[in-house]
């Protein structure tokens, strides 16, 4: 089966809440900064972002 | 005094090629009609109806070709449902909200059938013409399309569920219309975008039938689409987020629409959700067999 659902990035402010993995992390500051990170990759990519409410966010290509 | 073999087919084609006509116009939201796609459909039509007009004429002047000719051409509409679903995928891969294999499929096999039904009229019609005369033949191709129009009309979501206006809201980054979750959305902006934009319905299915129906995921994106191309949609390529989405509460097995639609007008949007056409593969009856009635109570 194929896989159609990925993580394409990690988008964090608390990064010892994600640790290896195949998809980048890029860690901010700043929740504005986060949210600023998170929709310039969303529109690059194609994907959607999720929030796991931890401060961590995921970029999904759906 | 029996109509001769040049009134039998002539009236046949023409009845034939006007019942594919007719039946072209009534599907015109299932196929946003360009104008060389009806070119191509009532050519079909035409070639159909010659066919199905010809045959019993032949037979009784003994022209077994003619009748041979009859079996390869229709063997050739088979390619009609080939046609139509390799435009219609191809087609699905640009367009914002997708139509899905299950529709596709279901106009496609409409389009095959409908070539089907106008070559039995103007069987039918050619028929009558032959033996008795064109007043018989005409009332008969009347008949055809009356037959024709109960058969084509489908079932629609107005049929099996209720569709009623639903509350958009978010618990956290969660979307939920009602009690129906959706998805959960990170940036606050695409959150408010949704709370000033966004419309929700909840479908409830009347019987286990309809619950079962609405439950076919094929089905769920129909309903998708077609309320996408209805109301337009605020979305582009590059924001998957506003993607409209059909979801199932596991516990009731109501149905909830979420969509970010250029004209907010609920009254439209549930009129244009009850107007969905139950696809025929996702039409499920669990209720017609003892086994479903009895897990039904």
């Amino acid at each position: 089966m194929e896989l159609e659902k990925y993580i394409l990035a990690i988008i964090t402010t608390e990064p010892g809440k994600v640790s290896g993995g195949g998809a980048p992390v890029f860690i901010s500051q700043t929740k504005e900064e986060q949210d600023k990170i998170a929709t310039i990759l969303a529109r690059a990519t194609e994907g959607v972002i999720h929030d796991l409410e931890n401060g961590v966010y995921l970029l999904v290509k759906h | 005094m029996a109509g001769s073999f040049l009134q039998a087919m002539t009236t046949g084609v023409l009845i034939g090629s006007f019942l594919r006509y007719d039946m072209l116009k009534r599907d015109y939201r299932l196929y946003p009609s360009y104008p060389h796609g009806v070119v191509i459909h009532l050519a079909l039509g035409f070639i159909a109806a010659v066919i199905g007009a010809v045959a019993i004429p032949a037979l009784v002047e003994k022209e077994f070709t003619a009748v041979t000719f009859l079996a390869l051409a229709a063997t050739q509409f088979r390619e009609v449902r080939n046609m139509e679903r390799e435009m219609l995928q191809n087609l699905d891969r640009t367009n914002l909200v997708p139509r899905g294999p299950d529709y596709i499929e279901g106009i496609a096999r409409v389009f095959e059938a409908r070539n089907y039904l106008v070559m039995f009229a103007a069987l039918l019609v050619g028929g009558v013409t032959y033996w008795s005369n064109i007043f018989y033949g005409l009332i008969s191709g009347l008949a055809a399309l009356v037959v024709t129009r109960r058969l084509m009309k489908g079932k629609t979501i107005g049929d099996i569920a209720k569709v009623r206006e639903g509350k958009v809201h978010f618990k956290g980054p969660n979307l939920f219309v009602d009690n129906i979750h959706f998805m959960n959305l990170g940036i606050d902006k695409v959150r408010d975008i949704y709370l000033e934009r966004a419309l929700g319905v909840i479908i409830e299915p009347l019987d286990d039938n309809g619950r079962a129906t609405l439950a076919n995921s094929g089905q769920r994106r129909a309903i998708a689409h077609d309320a996408a191309a209805l109301l337009g949609i605020h979305k582009d390529v590059d924001t998957p987020e506003f993607t409209p989405l059909v979801r199932r509460s596991l516990d009731t097995g109501r149905v909830g629409l979420v969509i970010v639609p250029l004209e907010k007008d609920i009254s439209v949007l549930i009129e244009a959700v009850k107007r969905v056409p139950v696809l025929e593969s996702a039409l499920s009856t669990p209720l017609k067999t003892t086994l479903g009635k009895r897990a039904a109570d």
